[in-house]
């Protein structure tokens, strides 16, 4: 599941941009977060320089991030608990499955955590026998239909409340067909009750981190449900899986990063639940785990520090780049063939599957800018999708007419007089093959614009012919 | 005031009237207007697509081309955003160009904003009776803060009603080789665009970069509707009357 299939970007978009109820949820969705984001920016007349700080103190993390990362380490273990660090998504997997086996855990609970997507966690817990159970609505529930998330906060996103319902009635065995499941109360009502059977069999909880604190070792996350402290103070084990730019100083500066964070993502001025935890319960705990573990994995981002993606690491992953960006709310996410999906996603993929299989992500953009507008972190997507284009062009990734075509088209357009005299003869022929109509309804090389849409034929003869012609100024 | 109009690759091949139109303008504020004959693209295709090498090289030219005017102005939000905000990084660490791209970027403007900016026009003289929406295209819009301008001018149209398009900030799908390159893609947002259009009631709608433009008229008569099209230019300059994109001659 875990598998890339970015290379199928455009067919897995032939057939999105088909599915109607696919659209019907996607419409839903993005009303709902941009309409929410718009009301919350608006009575915060601060919100651009709330934006400025947080770049700030992301940029000071990532200019010294072994020295923020070595302080969270020391102040983790001097409130007992154990950090370790994987460089990569196999190391991060392993780690987790000896935590596990030291416990005997055959059940883990999971709070939301895209970390744990990025690394396969799922199914490589369910191959050592380890059953993840989901704590987090919309992940259970793409869990049970075996989809990958689709949203990085709202993970079920791409369904209707329809949709929904019937997986409730296919997977739930215990579930009268009687009960009403048309409301979305009803719907979470029935998640709870057969997931809160689950949190007490957890031997381990798996959460992921929104910020870790440097000066006090903690980690924190926020949610809407509360599921994920369920999920981490029920257990006796709690693991945090986080990316090594999660990091901050200090308290204060995460919540700087949360105002940001839950304006730009759902519009609330906090999330509701906002948990700080900082080492395994101590003795006068009245609860909280045992054991208290922090992977810090890397997975390729140290190398993205000092080179022009450096700047995605900034990303505080509040999904309003995706919930705004017209390709996303066309083909949703499960276009994007991996685990980080919309604007976000087309920086972040190739970095992490190769940018010979994610090529598609970062040129399936009309570099609206709408995302980089949006993006508390001003993180500049478009730019870095650029980039991508860039590495892909000069590593020699295009090939073949598409090459040949832009090369021939750049030659031309170095050589006026030469480009002049040739820019006459398609427009002349369009022209006459366009008649009196002044549109074409079939172009024979064009066939990418005419399936759609008409083709307006040019006036006549080109600019600068008609305006040498009347004598205009040209030097 | 000594203003290069760069007229753009394809108002210069499909729509000429836009080029006209913009030299009508740009006298009418009180400009002499010079066309300089070696100007052929401003390379958005090569740098959108990867081809840095190219993209500088014709950058250089342009900026050649267009040294010793006041201001060099373009009847496009896209091709002036190039001109303004990327040849300076493509160039920025080149120590022998620089400067000049510094230069050619203070002085290039989109045509509606130098006309209400720079020139101080509040007013134009042209009518067009009609219900307008306007689709603010992107690279005018978050790349140079074009919105207010084109309103402005628009609202002194005479006989012309204009109607606010839901979603006008939204992309319309053009996007330059992503029209083609993701077609299905493109279309859908052509589709969202068209029906945002259809629902204003509007029976023109205008725009300032014929790469929407053309994406639009082409989904909207694709798809029966009539409704005209054209760059906004051209109803400023009163030639509202002439055929509009896509439309029978
Ligand atoms: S890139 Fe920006 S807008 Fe997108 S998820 Fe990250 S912080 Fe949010």
């Amino acid at each position: 599941m875990n598998e890339a299939t970015a290379l199928d970007f455009n067919k897995n978009a032939r057939s999105a941009v088909k599915d109607e109820t696919l659209r019907a949820a996607l419409q839903r969705g993005g009303a709902h977060f941009q309409g929410n984001r718009r009301a919350a920016i608006d009575t915060l007349p601060e919100f651009d320089r709330l934006r400025d700080e947080g770049r700030a103190i992301k940029d000071e993390v990532l200019e010294n991030l072994d020295h923020y990362l070595e302080i969270f380490e020391t102040n983790a273990q001097a409130a007992g608990g154990s950090v370790h660090w994987a460089r990569d998504a196999a190391e991060a997997r392993n780690i987790v499955l000896d935590i596990c086996r030291s416990v005997d855990a055959r059940t883990v609970n999971k709070g939301k955590t895209m970390i744990a997507e990025e690394i396969g966690l799922n199914e490589f817990l369910e191959e050592n026998d380890i059953r993840p159970v989901e704590t987090d609505l919309g992940e259970y529930i793409i869990q049970l239909r075996h989809e990958r998330p689709s949203h990085i906060i709202a993970p079920a996103v791409h369904l209707t409340k329809g949709q929904v319902e019937q997986t409730f009635r296919k997977e739930h065995d215990d579930l009268d067909p009687n009960r009403s499941l048309e409301e979305p109360i009803e719907l979470v009502a029935e998640a709870r009750q057969v997931l809160r059977q689950k949190y007490f069999e957890a031997e381990v909880g798996i959460t992921g981190a929104n910020f870790l604190i440097a000066e006090t070792g903690s980690s924190v996350i926020v949610t809407n449900e509360g599921n994920g402290d369920l999920s981490q103070i029920l257990p006796r084990v709690h693991i945090v899986l986080a990316s090594l730019e999660k990091v901050v100083p200090t308290l204060e500066d995460a919540s700087t990063l949360m105002r940001l964070l839950a304006r730009s993502a759902t519009g609330q001025e906090m999330s509701v639940y906002t948990t700080v935890s900082t080492g395994p319960r101590r003795a006068a705990d009245l609860d909280g785990p045992e054991q208290y573990h922090v992977i810090l994995l890397d997975n390729g981002r140290s190398g993205m520090l000092g080179t022009e993606f450096q700047d995605m690491l900034r990303c505080i992953r509040c999904g309003a780049c995706m919930n705004h960006c017209p390709v996303y709310q066309s083909v949703g996410g499960h276009t994007y063939g991996w685990v980080y999906v919309g604007p976000m996603g087309a920086v972040l993929t190739p970095q992490f599957v190769g940018v010979d299989t994610a090529n598609h992500l970062p040129n399936a953009s009309s570099f609206c800018g709408r995302c980089e507008e949006v993006c508390p972190m001003r993180i500049p997507l478009p730019k870095m999708m650029r980039h991508w284009r860039e590495q892909a062009f000069e590593g020699g990734q295009v090939t073949g007419i598409q090459r040949r075509a832009l090369k021939l088209w750049a030659y031309v357009a170095q050589r006026p007089r030469l480009y002049h005299r040739l820019a006459r003869l398609p427009v002349g022929v369009l022209r006459r093959l366009a008649g009196r109509r002044g549109r074409l309804r079939s172009l024979p090389m064009g066939t990418a614009w005419t399936a759609h849409r008409d083709f307006p034929a040019p006036q006549g003869k080109t600019f600068q012919e008609q305006w040498a012609a009347q004598g205009g100024r040209t030097a | 005031m000594q203003v290069a109009l760069f007229v753009t690759c394809l108002v210069d091949l499909f729509r000429p009237s836009v080029g006209f139109a913009a030299v009508k303008l740009l006298e009418n504020a009180g400009c002499e207007v010079t066309v300089p004959a070696a100007q052929t693209c401003c390379g958005q295709p090569a740098y959108n697509s990867g081809d840095r090498a190219d993209a500088r090289a014709i950058a250089k030219q342009v900026i050649a081309t267009f040294e010793g005017y006041d201001h060099v102005v373009a009847p496009s939000g896209s091709c002036a955003g190039m001109l303004r905000k990327h040849y300076q990084a493509l160039l920025g660490s080149d120590p022998a160009w620089a400067d000049r791209a510094a230069a050619l970027a203070s002085r290039s403007h989109e045509l509606t904003s130098f006309l209400t900016d720079v020139c101080g026009v509040d007013q134009v003289d042209a009518a067009y009776a009609g219900t307008i929406t306007y689709h603010d295209s992107c690279s005018g819009l978050r790349e140079l803060d074009v919105q207010k301008q084109p309103r402005a001018l628009l609202a002194t149209v005479r006989d012309a009603h204009l109607r606010e398009l839901p979603g006008a900030n939204v992309c319309c799908g053009f996007g330059g080789t992503f029209c083609v390159k993701y077609p299905d893609v493109s279309n859908r947002m052509a589709e969202d665009k068209a029906a945002d259009i259809v629902g204003t009631g509007a029976d023109t709608v205008l725009a300032g970069d014929l790469g929407c433009l053309m994406q639009i008229a082409g989904k909207l008569q694709r798809q029966g509707v009539n409704i005209k099209v054209r760059h906004v230019a051209e109803v400023l300059a009163d030639q509202g009357a002439d055929p509009a994109i896509g439309e029978a001659q």
